[in-house]
């Protein structure tokens, strides 16, 4: 039990999907705008993720690996306009804010990443606890940015007001480069610092040494 | 004897890497997911279309509120939405036994009874069939028109393209263009859905006083009152706006209906 546990709290931090594989890091720029988004994004991710793991766990033995990539992406793909169809019907202004990257979860490097890394040779549970375990630490990371973004950005979270803006009478300056896609950037950069400074063996090996000598005559 | 169950072990018993069993797991693969797609998509389709159409009477009430003294010229009429009439787009005049509410053009433009091929040389918005009828909404005070909306709709670069155009009282004035529907490249052709470039439109001339049809989305900086800015990086776009007005203000579109507006009135 503790070892199928395992599949799920390592991805959280350890081998965080976005902060330590570094993989999907497009959608979370983008839906990083409003901490609603966010949710649904992760919700949408984590729900593909943990479909897809299964599913192409049950049927591992039997995908011939000419053609296994095409197999898992048909499989990423359908799971993807299914959720998509799901939303457009039962949280259609949540999926004209998210427009075209729900769509894109096929082409999140994560997704395909589990399946080809984990689900191709575990069986169908682990398969399915790895999926979750690694759409929650995505989720984790977007909640994260996604609470910063808007707050610092709206002065709201989920659209409740926290810090009343200037221009409704409160002392907060809404700060417009959170709005914009490079805050995301800085805060997935600070994010990254902040978690190597204290889970050290994550810091990676120095492969460049700058040169202090100088060179001889 | 051919067993099916005996086959089927047989199938998955099949070396990975043989022919057969590639083939039959793709064949296989794609079917299911086929099936779950159409599945979900059929089931799903009535919700979506409800809050697409939401969306469109929520559209229609924001361009109501961009068109200046609009809202007030409603309140004294005393009407608080547009009237929807059917027009029957040969002949120009109302359709009177079928409830408009309760028409749907979508529909009727996929039935072969309702609907009818357009002719390759009128055919400029490149959409091959329209349906019988159209509806129109009209804004009337005391028997006089003040505005009409036609929904119009046309092949843009990349997706069709459906809007809202609404016409002065003179029906040659432009006084609101809203785009409801379009899937353009985001941030080139996507753009014709920015407020900004759908004020333009305001004020402009459809056709000249020979009556042709000139109005055109042009590059660089237009001029005068036929002429719309085009955005860069999107001319097809921009043409396909400009021809799907062409289209159905033309004869083949509403242009029987808005001649005989001009000549009888309502």
């Amino acid at each position: 039990m503790a070892a199928l546990m395992k599949h799920i709290s390592t991805p959280l931090i350890n081998n965080n999907p976005i902060t330590l594989q570094i993989l999907g890091i497009c959608s979370a720029l983008a839906v990083t705008t409003s901490l609603s988004t966010a949710l649904t994004m992760s919700l949408a991710l984590t729900v593909v993720l943990c479909l897809a793991s299964g599913l192409i766990s049950l049927i591992r033995n039997h995908i011939p690996s000419v053609i296994r990539l095409i197999v898992q992406i048909t499989i990423i793909a359908s799971l993807v306009i299914v959720i998509d169809e799901i939303l457009q019907a039962y949280a259609f202004q949540i999926s004209r804010q998210l427009s075209i990257f729900v769509g894109l979860i096929v082409t999140n490097c994560l997704v395909l990443g589990r399946a080809e890394a984990f689900a191709m040779r575990n069986p169908v549970v682990p398969s399915i606890l790895d999926g979750l375990g690694n759409g929650l630490g995505y989720s984790l990371i977007l909640i994260i940015v996604g609470s910063i973004r808007e707050l610092l950005g709206a002065g709201t979270l989920l659209n409740y007001v926290v810090l009343t803006p200037v221009s409704e009478g409160g002392w907060f300056e809404p700060l417009g480069l959170m709005q914009l896609a490079p805050s995301a950037f800085f805060i997935i950069g600070l994010l990254i610092w902040l978690i190597r400074t204290f889970w050290t063996q994550q810091k990676e090996a120095v492969k460049f040494e700058l040169r202090t000598r100088s060179v001889r005559s | 004897m051919l067993n099916p169950i005996e086959g089927w072990r047989g199938f998955l018993a099949r070396d990975n890497d043989d022919r057969v069993k590639a083939y039959g797991v793709a064949v296989l693969v794609a079917f299911v997911c086929a099936i779950v797609i159409s599945t979900a998509s059929v089931m799903l389709r009535p919700m979506q279309e409800a809050h697409l159409e939401a969306e469109r009477q929520a559209r229609m009430e924001a361009m109501l509120d961009t068109l200046p003294s609009m809202r007030s010229i409603m309140q004294e009429a005393g009407v608080d939405t547009l009237e929807t009439r059917l027009v029957d787009l040969a002949s120009g005049t109302f359709v009177s036994d079928i409830d408009p509410d309760s028409y749907d053009a979508q529909a009727a433009l996929n039935d072969p009874e309702q609907s009818v091929a357009i002719p390759t040389e009128a055919d400029v918005a490149g959409l091959q069939r329209r349906a019988l009828y159209a509806p129109v909404y009209l804004l009337e005070s005391d028997g006089e028109l003040l505005l009409v909306v036609l929904p119009v709709s046309g092949v843009g670069y990349q997706s069709t393209l459906r809007a809202m155009l609404a016409l002065e009282a003179d029906l040659n004035t432009v006084a609101a263009l809203t785009i409801i529907e379009q899937g353009e490249t985001a941030g080139l052709g996507a753009r014709i859905e920015d407020a900004d470039w759908q004020a333009q439109w305001q004020g402009k001339q459809i056709a000249d006083g020979s009556g042709e049809i000139v109005i055109s989305v042009v590059r660089g900086q237009a001029a005068g009152p036929f002429e719309v800015d085009g955005i860069s990086g999107a001319s097809r776009t921009g043409n396909g706006v400009a021809n799907m007005l062409r289209y159905w203000l033309g004869d083949h579109g509403f242009g029987p209906f808005l001649n005989r507006l001009q000549q009888e009135g309502l």
